[in-house]
């Protein structure tokens, strides 16, 4: 009897919820069972964890960049002080090494992803021509993708073994006679080619990730489009330049952003290539992020450390919502200027969107670069 | 690319010569002919890139089978017979915690990807089923966070943990799993595509608990976007090196990438080459060959996104 009363009373309340959710909420029924109770009882995992361990840090690191707070080798604590925004004045000076880091991090990125976004749309257009009907696609696919998985700092230290004095890649160019055998390229040695290394480092770990981002992104573009773009005469480049781009651009600019924010926090590869500081002629190689571990960890600089956390966090945030400024109007846009296509284009709006997700994956583990 | 200019040169030629069959032959013949170069210059450079991929990892092999004075004299095209050597050497060396640092990155990747999955599905359940007050806040919210890099909080952190006596605890490198706002963002999506609201009024009449219908219906259904989100979390927490460095300072608490880091570490003239090699080959082929094993059905879960149902 009372089974049957709470069953009857659940019934009102999911038709309650389901008008809810078709968003036009009725108030006639009555709620007899909470069931927003749930909402945020299985709401509190997330809350707490992410209060504990990502919030009340960040307020710290905060708090902490308005002080002078260091340990004098290591060991003898001086302050902290309160000293306003002084840290941040000697950070951001003329002359600071921060620019310098900023420069090397940005440069790095810029080598490796230009190559990598010009080679990422060509091959996603060659996987998704339905012409080509290639063969073994799916093998070539698993395959670029493959270097997303490895450690970055694996990687890093093997390319350090592959560059050596007496590597491998010396070895083979002696063996083809391009160098002789007595004169060896110092790679290490040289601050071009340590900056090229890293960059290739980023460039065979992404352009694969790359590639399956903006293939899907093509691939939620309606293939009427290219159709009709096809019967009109438009040869190859003209359809990719006219067609296939301004439909992409959502994607693209999300790849590039959150590439870039990747690339700030570049650290695992150049630390372990580095190695610690053997293989950085002219400190050419350091990044912001390696700069921001030698201070927490090493120095113990946690004033600095702390006005260069807000400092990352504030051009991470720029960036972050410029993203999602960007994403919104494109997709409106693209709905203005093709309503015949709206059914389509509601579907490639939610392929963006599962897209946004791809991508923030891809950046989740650009955090381990 | 050419195939298609052939294409307008023929539409014009039509137009002035009139002589339509045998163009259209003519043309027929060229598409041929230039969608057969096409497709040679794209398989020749697709098999460039599959060499440029998998090189790295043949000679990280070829040279893990061989002495380090052996490699020092030369490259070597083929596998040598000093594996097992650079295997025990490697795994009796009394500096390399291997072995530990084995266990502890598979805990600590293990627990953290269930705890990612798992609670991230219990969020994005919360916000797509239930309606409370502040919902639209709290999506909002996470959306905000989920560009933030963990690196910008650590210091906090690392502040917090030496404060509190908590480094070299491997569970603040677990716990904080939970809270992963991009899987959450996955799950949400997912969700919002194949899940009917009547199959939760269905359960709901049939007396179900919310926690039970969230274990017994929802659960299962999320399936594939959990795996798919399981060997993400698995792989960037297995690979993660920078908070765990500062953190992990004991020696049987060291991860594989940590571990990594001994070896360099140490003087340059005497390190054993054999023994690097091997060392990078055991911490990078392991989950490479798991990942050869289900490439094809995470591509085909990353180009299409989430399958909808």
């Amino acid at each position: 009897m009372i089974r049957k009363k709470e069953a009857g009373n659940n019934l009102a309340d999911a038709a309650d919820a389901s008008q809810q959710l078709g968003g036009t909420p009725r108030r006639k029924y009555h709620k007899k069972i909470n069931y927003a109770k749930y909402g945020y009882l299985f709401l509190i995992p997330f809350f707490l964890v992410f209060l504990i361990f990502q919030l009340v840090p960040l307020g710290q690191t905060f708090y902490y960049s308005l002080f002078e707070y260091y340990f004098k080798l290591g060991i003898t604590a001086v302050g902290p002080n309160f000293n306003n925004f002084q840290n941040f004045i000697t950070l951001l000076a003329p002359g600071s090494v921060f620019w310098k880091y900023l420069g090397n991090t940005m440069l790095i990125w810029i080598i490796g992803f230009v190559p990598q976004i010009i080679l990422s749309l060509i091959l996603a257009v060659w996987f998704t021509d339905s012409r080509l009907k290639m063969k073994c696609s799916g093998f070539f696919k698993a395959v670029m993708y493959m270097p997303n998985l490895v450690m970055a700092s694996a990687f890093g230290m093997m390319f350090q073994m592959f560059f050596a004095q007496s590597g491998p890649v010396n070895q083979i160019l002696m063996d083809l006679g391009v160098i002789a055998k007595d004169s060896p390229i110092m790679f290490l040695q040289n601050t071009t080619s340590v900056r090229l290394i890293i960059a290739f480092i980023n460039w065979i770990m992404w352009f694969g990730n790359t590639t399956i981002l903006i293939m899907s992104g093509i691939m939620g573009i309606d293939e009427s489009i290219f159709e009709s773009a096809r019967l009109d005469g438009a040869n190859a480049s003209r359809t990719f330049w006219q067609v296939t781009m301004p439909l992409l651009k959502p994607i693209f600019v999300y790849v590039v952003i959150t590439s870039l924010i990747g690339g700030l926090q570049l650290f695992d590869a150049p630390q372990l290539f580095t190695n610690s500081g053997v293989n950085n002629p002219n400190d050419s190689a350091t990044t912001i992020m390696m700069w921001l571990y030698t201070m927490i960890r090493t120095s113990k600089n946690y004033g600095m450390a702390g006005a260069l956390s807000v400092i990352i966090f504030i051009f991470t945030g720029i960036l972050s919502i410029f993203v999602f400024k960007t994403m919104v109007p494109s997709y409106n846009a693209i709905k203005a200027e093709s309503k015949s296509y709206k059914k389509r284009m509601k579907e490639y709006k939610t392929d963006s969107h599962v897209m946004l997700t791809n991508g923030l994956l891809a950046k989740d583990q650009g955090g381990n670069l | 690319m050419k195939n298609n200019q052939d294409q307008v040169k023929f539409s014009a030629g039509t137009l002035t010569a009139g002589n339509v069959v045998s163009l259209r032959t003519k043309k027929k013949k060229n598409e041929k002919v230039s969608l057969g170069v096409y497709r040679f210059f794209v398989y020749f450079v697709m098999i460039i890139l599959t060499i440029i991929c998998l090189f790295p990892f043949y000679v990280l092999l070829v040279n893990s089978s061989y002495s380090s004075a052996d490699i020092m004299k030369g490259f070597h095209w083929w596998f040598g017979g000093s594996f097992a050597a650079n295997w025990n050497t490697l795994f009796n060396d009394s500096n390399i915690p291997l072995l530990s640092a084995f266990g502890n990155s598979l805990i600590i990747s293990l627990s953290a990807s269930v705890l990612t999955v798992y609670f991230s599905a219990l969020t994005a359940y919360a916000t797509h089923i239930y309606s409370f007050k502040g919902k639209k806040i709290i999506t909002t919210f996470i959306l905000a966070i989920m560009m933030i890099p963990t690196q910008v909080s650590a210091m906090g952190l690392v502040m917090a943990c030496i404060d509190l006596g908590l480094t070299n605890q491997i569970w603040v490198l677990i716990v904080p799993a939970v809270a992963s706002p991009v899987t959450y963002f996955y799950m949400k999506q997912y969700l919002e595509s194949v899940l009917p609201f009547e199959v939760i009024e269905a359960s709901r009449v049939d007396g179900a608990s919310e926690i039970r219908i969230f274990h017994q219906i929802v659960l299962p259904i999320l399936k594939p976007a959990m795996s798919v989100q399981f060997i993400f979390a698995y792989v960037s927490n297995w690979n993660n090196f920078f908070l765990p460095s500062m953190l992990l300072e004991n020696r049987d608490v060291k991860t594989i990438p940590i571990v990594l880091t001994l070896l360099t570490g140490s003087s340059p003239a005497t390190f054993d080459k054999g023994e690097i090699y091997m060392l990078l080959t055991v911490a990078v082929l392991p989950l490479l060959i798991v990942y050869l094993i289900f490439s094809k059905g995470l591509i085909k879960n990353l180009t299409s996104g989430s399958v909808k149902g």
